[in-house]
């Protein structure tokens, strides 16, 4: 014989869960270590990019903004697959060329860049989260900027 | 003793084989320890001809057999160019014998006022050994072309300022454009980075 409780009686039980479903996701964030496959953060202009943009397309390759973490994913890495030369922040690259840059100091770096249709980069190194406010507020960052 | 004498060839190709592989891997580890970028492939560092500091022609092919730290300033420069500077003469010094198989070369992106007396006086005041260059607008708009390395002059009269790029290119021995360090790093990682390319 099924019991149907009031809503106003389950109540207590469903916020109940919702707190521990939230201490846990909070827990998790702090505690669970951040690790990624590679340090590397890779780009690459696709064959093709130049000759697109010249026709008056607007192509966005590499996005205005990208964020590296210390420790974890903290080197920058380039490839110019496209025919011709291509700029990126500082550096000119050959066709076939890669750049690898790797990043110790947490910082905000600017580039410019002709393969951005804005013509600037900004490279943001993050500190390692290692402690758990760290791991905590690295996560929070993390879901705003995608969101973003 | 057939056997062994078959095997021996075999043998000096498998250490052969071992040895070449563990040189690529130890250079692939080496490249990428560095602390500046490096590019991979690394091309031929594009070579000049520009009036130097010195009073001849300086061309970056006078220096094969060192490695060249190749940067890109004005003497007017309020900040980038001199923090650049220093850090680079604090690094030779910091090399100690081996700076002598090191060579800083800085062109200047403002060859309307940097004349090669100009340099030359400025770049002492950094060290001595360090040689600049310079020459008609024309001239050095192609060298930074060749490099990469964007220039913009911004305001008017005599006292305009240059936006320029702000990294130190590191070309090897053997004159391959192996990496670019951006502005920011310490004299240290220079001489990290110089001593791998020097070995």
């Amino acid at each position: 014989m099924n019991i149907v409780r009031p809503l106003h009686k389950r109540q207590p039980i469903v916020m109940a869960v919702v707190v521990v479903a939230a201490l846990s996701a909070v827990a998790w964030a702090a505690f669970a270590p951040v690790t990624f496959a590679s340090r590397e953060e890779t780009f690459e202009i696709p064959k093709g990019t130049w000759a697109r943009r010249m026709a008056g397309n607007k192509v966005e390759i590499l996005p205005s903004q990208v964020f590296l973490t210390l420790g974890i994913r903290d080197v920058l890495l380039l490839k110019n697959m496209d025919d011709v030369p291509q700029i990126f922040g500082p550096t000119l690259m050959m066709p076939g060329q890669s750049f690898r840059l790797p990043f110790e100091v947490a910082s905000s770096y600017q580039f410019a860049c002709t393969a951005h249709a804005s013509g600037q980069m900004t490279v943001v190194v993050d500190e390692q989260p290692d402690t758990p406010w760290r791991r905590l507020l690295w996560r929070t960052r993390r879901v705003f900027r995608v969101a973003a | 003793m057939n056997f062994t004498c078959r095997l021996g060839p075999s043998l000096a190709y498998m250490l052969l084989f071992v040895t070449a592989l563990l040189s690529t891997t130890s250079l692939a580890t080496e490249t990428e320890a560095l602390k500046a970028g490096v590019f991979n492939p690394a091309r031929e560092a594009p070579d000049f001809s520009v009036h130097g500091s010195d009073g001849t022609a300086l061309t970056l092919s006078r220096y094969r057999g060192k490695v060249v730290l190749l940067g890109f300033g004005y003497t007017s420069c309020p900040n980038v160019c001199p923090a650049t500077l220093a850090v680079l003469a604090q690094a030779h010094r910091k090399l100690g014998p081996l700076g002598s198989q090191v060579q800083v070369i800085y062109l200047t992106v403002d060859p309307e006022r940097d004349s090669p007396e100009r340099l030359k006086q400025y770049l002492a005041a950094f060290d001595p050994t360090f040689v600049g260059g310079s020459g008609t607008a024309a001239q050095m708009a192609a060298v930074r072309a060749n490099y990469g390395v964007t220039a913009e002059k911004h305001g008017t009269g005599s006292d305009y300022a240059i936006a320029h790029s702000s990294f130190v290119y590191l070309i090897t021995r053997d004159g391959k454009l192996r990496a670019l360090m951006p502005f920011g790093h310490k004299a240290d990682d220079y001489v990290h980075d110089i001593s791998m390319l020097l070995y």
